[in-house]
C-alpha cells in the first residue's frame, strides 16, 4: 500500500499543475462560451507564448515571472488582432468555416516554429526550478506553488472581470443574445475580438507559470488543448466555474493515476472521468441548467 | 422647425431583397406616432434600417437635424435613438438588474443610478425580480424588462416594435396604458404595431404601411373617418 505522505505529495503536486490546466481551459471557455468556436489554435497559440516566455529568458534575460506584464498583453494583442483581422474576416459568420480557420492557424503557427526553432525542446533554467518548500510535509517545487497561486489569481481576476464588469456582462449578454446586444449599443464585433484577446491572454500567463519547470517544442501545445478540451466539456461547456474546478479535478486524477499506473499510464484516469461524465452527467460537472 | 426623426424616401432590404420603396415619414419631438400595417409590410425592417441594424440602400435619416443613413447602430444609439425590439431580446442569462444595467452600456452610463430608480418605479415589479434571471420572467415582464432597458439609455425617441404581440389583454391594456404615461412625461415614441385601435387611442399620429410604402397618413380620427382606408388596410 501507498504511503499517505507520498500520496499526500502527488495529490498537491496535481492539483498545482490542475491550476495551470484550468488556466488554459478558461482561455478557451472564453472563446467558445462568446464566439461559439471551439478555437483548435488554442494550444499552438500556447506554444507560441511559451517560445515568447524561453526567448525573453534567453535574450535580455527576463525572469518567466517578470515576463508577465509582457506577455499577457502581447497575446490579447495578437488574441484581439487575431480574431479581428483574420477569423472575423474569414469565417462570414458560419461557425463550420472559424473551425476550419482556426484549425489553419494551428497549422501555420506548429509549422513555422518547426521552421524557425526546430523541432529540439527546450528548457530554461532559474536558480529556483529545483527548490522545494514543506507543505503538510510533502516536498513541492517551488515554481509550482507559484504556478497554483498565480494560476488561481488570474482566474479570480478572469472571473470577476465575467460578473462584475461591463464588459464582461456584454460578454455574457452576446453569448446569448447578439441581436439584443446590438440595441443597446454593443459593438459585437469589438467584445468578440475581446473575449479571443482576453482567451489568449491567458495563455501567456499560463505560459510564464509554466515554463520554469516545463519545456518548449513547436508541439508542446497538443497535450494542453486535448486536456483543456476535456476539461471545458467536464466542466459544462461555457461554465467558468466549472472550467476551474474540472482543472484541479483534472490535475490531480492525472497526478494519482500517475502514481499507481506509472507515468505514461496517468491519464488513463482523466478519461475514465471524461467518458463517465459523458455517460452520467452529459451537461458536465457544472453545467447550465437547460 | 427640424423634425426629431426626419425618414425621407428612405429605401432599404435584406441582401439583394428590396423592402422598403420610398417610406418618407416625420416625428416631432413630444409625439407617439404609431406607424400601423399588416405582417409583411415592412414594419420592421423600417424599424432595423433606422436603428442601422440594416444598410439603407437610398434616402436619407435625419435624425435632432444629423444624418444617420449611414451611421453605425452604436452611434446611433449614442445619438439617443433607441429601439425596443418585436420579441424583446432581453438577455435571458442575465439578471433583471444586469439586463436594465447593460441598458446604459453605450448612453447614460454615469447616471445609471438615477435612471435605474426611475426604471423601478414606472415598473415596480422589476424592483422586485433584480436578481432573477431574464428568461425566467413571465411575458408581460420580459416585455417591461425590455421597455425599462430601453428607458436605461435615457432615449430622445423610443422606438417601440410590437410591444402588445403574445401579451394577453389584460396586460396589453396596462403596457399601452404605460406607453402613454411615459410619453405625457415627455418621450417621444415611435410605436410599431398590429393592435390598431389601441394604437389609435393613444397616438397623435399615425402612418399605414403597405408594400414597403406609406398608403396612409393622418390623425387617428382621419384615419377612424375613413370606412374604405380601415377596410382595405386595418381590416376593421
Amino acid at each position: 500500500m501507498l504511503d499517505p505522505a507520498i500520496l499526500l505529495a502527488s495529490a498537491l503536486n496535481g492539483l498545482t499543475t490542475g491550476a495551470v490546466y484550468a488556466l488554459i481551459a478558461l482561455g478557451l471557455t472564453l472563446i467558445y462560451g462568446v464566439l461559439h468556436i471551439i478555437n483548435f489554435a488554442h494550444g499552438a497559440a500556447l506554444m507560441v507564448a511559451l517560445y515568447g516566455v524561453y526567448f525573453l529568458h534567453r535574450g535580455p534575460g527576463l525572469d518567466p515571472y517578470l515576463s508577465l506584464p509582457v506577455m499577457v498583453p502581447a497575446m490579447f494583442v495578437a488574441g484581439y488582432a487575431l480574431q479581428r483581422l483574420v477569423i472575423g474576416r474569414a469565417s462570414h459568420g458560419k461557425d463550420e468555416n472559424v473551425l476550419l480557420v482556426t484549425l489553419g492557424i494551428a497549422i501555420v503557427l506548429e509549422n513555422l516554429a518547426l521552421f524557425l526553432f526546430k523541432s529540439d525542446t527546450q528548457t530554461i533554467d532559474t536558480p529556483y526550478t529545483f527548490s522545494t518548500v514543506s507543505i503538510l510535509g510533502a516536498m513541492i517545487s517551488v515554481p509550482k506553488v507559484v504556478a497554483f497561486g498565480g494560476a488561481l489569481v488570474v482566474a479570480a481576476l478572469l472571473l470577476l472581470l465575467i460578473r462584475r464588469t461591463d464588459l464582461g456582462r456584454a460578454i455574457r449578454a452576446i453569448a446569448k443574445e447578439r441581436q439584443g446586444a446590438r440595441l443597446v449599443g454593443i459593438d459585437v464585433e469589438h467584445v468578440f475580438a475581446m473575449s479571443f484577446g482576453i482567451g489568449l491572454a491567458c495563455l501567456g500567463a499560463a505560459a510564464c507559470f509554466l515554463l520554469p519547470t516545463y519545456y518548449v517544442n513547436p508541439q508542446v501545445g497538443n497535450g494542453f488543448v486535448l486536456i483543456a478540451f476535456t476539461i471545458v466539456v467536464l466542466g459544462g461547456m461555457g461554465s467558468f466555474a466549472g472550467a476551474l474546478a474540472g482543472g484541479l479535478l483534472i490535475g490531480v486524477v492525472e497526478s494519482l493515476g500517475g502514481l499507481w499506473l506509472g507515468e505514461s499510464l496517468g491519464q488513463i484516469g482523466i478519461f475514465l472521468i471524461f467518458i463517465a461524465v459523458l455517460l452520467f452527467r452529459p451537461q458536465g460537472l457544472f453545467g447550465a441548467r437547460a | 422647425m427640424t423634425a426629431l426623426l426626419d425618414i425621407d424616401r428612405l429605401r432599404g432590404g435584406y441582401g439583394r431583397v428590396q423592402v422598403l420603396r420610398g417610406v418618407s415619414m416625420t416625428i416631432d419631438a413630444g409625439e407617439i406616432v404609431a406607424v400601423l400595417g399588416a405582417n409583411g409590410a415592412g414594419k420592421s425592417t423600417l424599424n432595423n434600417t433606422v436603428s442601422g441594424l440594416y444598410p439603407a440602400f437610398g434616402g436619407a435619416v435625419r435624425f435632432e437635424g444629423r444624418d444617420i443613413t449611414r451611421a453605425r447602430g452604436t452611434d446611433i444609439v449614442a445619438a439617443g435613438l433607441i429601439q425596443v425590439p418585436e420579441g424583446r431580446r432581453v438577455f435571458p442569462n442575465l439578471s433583471v438588474l444586469e439586463n436594465l444595467e447593460l441598458g446604459s452600456y453605450r448612453r447614460g452610463r454615469t447616471r445609471r443610478t438615477q435612471s435605474l430608480e426611475r426604471v423601478f418605479t414606472v415598473f415596480p415589479r422589476l424592483r422586485e425580480r433584480t436578481a432573477q434571471r431574464a428568461g425566467t420572467l413571465s411575458g408581460g415582464e420580459q416585455q417591461m424588462l425590455a421597455i425599462g432597458r430601453g428607458l436605461m439609455a435615457e432615449p430622445r425617441l423610443l422606438i417601440l416594435d410590437e410591444p402588445s404581440l403574445g401579451l394577453s389583454p389584460l396586460l396589453v391594456e396596462e403596457v399601452f396604458a404605460l406607453i402613454g404615461q411615459l410619453n405625457r412625461e415627455g418621450l417621444s415614441i415611435l410605436l410599431v404595431e398590429q393592435n390598431v385601435g389601441q394604437s389609435l387611442e393613444i397616438a397623435h399620429r399615425a402612418y399605414v404601411m403597405e408594400n414597403g410604402a406609406i398608403a396612409f397618413h393622418g390623425t387617428p380620427a382621419e384615419l377612424l373617418g375613413n370606412s374604405d382606408l380601415k377596410r382595405a388596410y386595418l381590416g376593421i
